[in-house]
């Protein structure tokens, strides 16, 4: 209520001012709007609309093409097995990365939200640390140390008697793609592990306590207490992680190139479009192929991004302390 | 209960699980460091010591000093990122501003157009973007970098500002209005210095994404003349995999910039992600 009042009180000044048409307010919006719309809004509407034209391989003309490109992209069977592979190892990253990373980020944000432990300034910058490097050094520092060649991970094994267990993951059909998917959790451990740290510590000590007087403490204290209380952020960190992996390109790219090998295993949407708009070995570049690939990851995203906002966040209850 | 939180070996407990995570964090990180600075026989004899006076070596830093510009790299990085920033935050904040301090009508359509961006990821229209750099002569320079990055930082910019933006204080604005100042005035001399820890946390945030960026250097700028760090590194890591003193002193030296900035600004950006709930 007080925020609207205020606006009133705001609006009334100004037009207090006898100003009758606002300029500045004009003025204050154009460079963000203008800047945002040329390079962001019509790109995107573009990039939709280019998904529905060809080129006519004979005088270099483009025609509008209705929904032909959709057509060979999941009618083609070369086209299909190739989106079709790239969208199930884009949900097995995904799946990967959810699995993995809220546990251990729940985990190590509990262990930090702990009232009595030290340094935990050290062991939050610590655990962040990777969040802040580029796909690049991360892609890198991974591949050789996977790398057989090296020896780093072999011999770490040997030490602990399991060097049977080493095998150059990336480089096996089999193992790649989770592998990459694990990287990626190493990396971006620190966002939910910082988020739900957060959320746990804005939960009031009336609450707690409250609790412990009812004898609800330890495990089932934070089963039925905390759990419920921090699950707004956990959607807010599957949405993230949903946007980031449904668009990721840079790690696949950098570790195992744009034939995201071995063999397509890693191949994802992101590389996929890639290939698709700039062409690779023998096939050429296609554009509109490219823009069906992004209309139909724009798709997906959407959808994600609706779910999320229509189907969990409003059913998730929010608490207000 | 009390009884439980001081016990000893729970507390060992919880150190040893810490200790264990933040090895796995960052020792990969300080592998790669330390043996930058080692000859090539210790880094595959001895991958987990530390460089003593016998394995001593800069030769790595030698040549990638030698066969790449890094420099011209890093000064690509730096303008870009540092033009980028600057534009986000000054047309991020007035946006913010007007959406924030004013009522006219249009202004929630215009908070959710200007919010869509923060979902849907500018990397979808690449393909136009090219186009539209293509129409407009910018394929490899670093003005189209930074458009690209400008456009990308705007929504969420916006976004968090003008939260911040309601918390100050309708009487100072006000005063300054009795005073005769400017609405501009207001903005510049008012508003701006009390939400320039937001500012600080909204740099941080956008400078990550842009110093960290493969896709659009790669795409927009590849030239020589234009390449960022994080896109140098890539091609000079593709042609010299089998150099392994090269490899990791150019990762070492990729590393090292983020890594000083993020020591100086780590409190910063913990508390920006964490909205204030962490001191």
């Amino acid at each position: 209520m007080t925020t609207l009042d205020t606006t009133d009180m705001a609006d009334l000044d100004a037009r207090a001012a006898a100003r009758p048409r606002r300029w500045h307010i004009a003025v204050f919006l154009a460079p963000a709007v203008l800047i945002y719309t040329v390079v962001m809004i019509v790109p995107l509407v573009e990039t939709l609309w280019l998904s529905l034209l060809r080129v006519d391989p004979k005088t270099n003309m483009s025609f509008f093409a209705g929904l032909a490109n959709f057509d060979t992209l999941f009618g083609d069977p070369r086209w299909s097995a190739s989106f079709w592979n790239a969208l199930g190892n884009n949900i097995w990253f995904f799946i990967i990365n959810m699995v993995v990373q809220n546990p251990i980020g729940i985990a190590l944000a509990a262990l930090l939200s702990v009232p009595t432990l030290r340094g935990r300034a050290f062991y939050r910058t610590a655990i962040f640390l990777p969040t802040i490097l580029s796909f690049v050094i991360v892609g890198f520092i991974w591949k050789l140390i996977l790398s057989p060649l090296w020896g780093v991970a072999p011999s770490l094994l040997k030490s602990v008697g399991l060097r049977h267990l080493f095998h150059p993951w990336l480089g096996m059909a089999d193992s790649a793609l989770t592998t990459v998917s694990l990287i990626s959790v190493w990396q971006f451990i620190g966002i939910p592990m910082m988020l739900i740290y957060a959320a746990l510590l804005s939960i009031p000590d009336e609450v707690l306590e409250a609790a412990e007087i009812d004898g609800i403490t330890g495990w089932s204290q934070f089963w039925k207490i905390k759990l419920p209380l921090i699950l707004p952020t956990i959607g807010i960190i599957s949405i993230l992680t949903f946007v980031g992996n449904f668009n990721a390109f840079d790690l696949i790219y950098v570790t195992q190139g744009a034939l995201a090998g071995p063999n397509f295993s890693t191949d994802i949407l992101g590389t996929f479009l890639y290939r698709t708009f700039f062409g690779y070995q023998l096939q050429l570049g296609d554009p509109n192929m490219g823009a069906a690939i992004a209309t139909v990851m724009f798709a997906i995203i959407l959808i994600g991004v609706c779910v999320y906002l229509f189907g969990v966040q409003r059913r998730l209850r929010r608490y207000q302390f | 209960m009390s009884r439980a939180r001081f016990s000893l070996p729970r507390s060992a407990a919880m150190h040893g699980a810490l200790i264990l995570y933040t090895i796995i964090a960052v020792a990969p990180v300080l592998l790669i460091i330390i043996n930058s600075f080692k000859d090539r026989r210790a880094i595959f004899s001895h991958p987990l010591a530390l460089p003593g006076p016998k394995s001593f070596s800069l030769v790595g830093y030698q040549a990638v000093f030698a066969q790449g510009s890094f420099l011209t790299y890093f000064e690509n990085s730096l303008i870009v990122t540092i033009i980028s920033i600057a534009l986000v935050l000054l047309f991020g904040a007035m946006a913010a501003f007007a959406l924030s301090e004013y009522r006219f009508r249009g202004n929630t359509l215009m908070g959710l157009y200007l919010a869509l961006g923060i979902m849907i990821p500018i990397r979808l229209g690449t393909i136009a973007i090219l186009k539209l750099m293509v129409a407009t002569h910018l394929v490899d320079t670093l003005t189209a970098l930074i458009l690209v990055y400008t456009a990308q930082g705007l929504p969420l910019a916006i976004f968090i500002l003008s939260e911040f933006m309601h918390g100050v204080s309708d009487d100072l604005k006000n005063a300054g209005r009795i005073d005769g100042l400017s609405e501009y005035r207001i903005f510049f001399r008012l508003v701006l210095p009390l939400i320039r820890p937001a500012m600080a946390t909204v740099a941080v945030f956008t400078m990550i994404p842009i110093w960290n960026d493969l896709w659009f250097p790669l795409i927009l700028a590849p030239s020589e003349a234009t390449k960022t760090v994080t896109l140098g590194a890539q091609m000079f890591l593709g042609q010299f995999v089998t150099n392994w003193n090269a490899v990791l002193s150019a990762l070492s030296l990729a590393i090292l910039p983020v890594l000083i900035l993020y020591l100086i600004f780590s409190r910063q950006l913990i508390r920006g992600i964490t909205s204030g709930a962490v001191k």
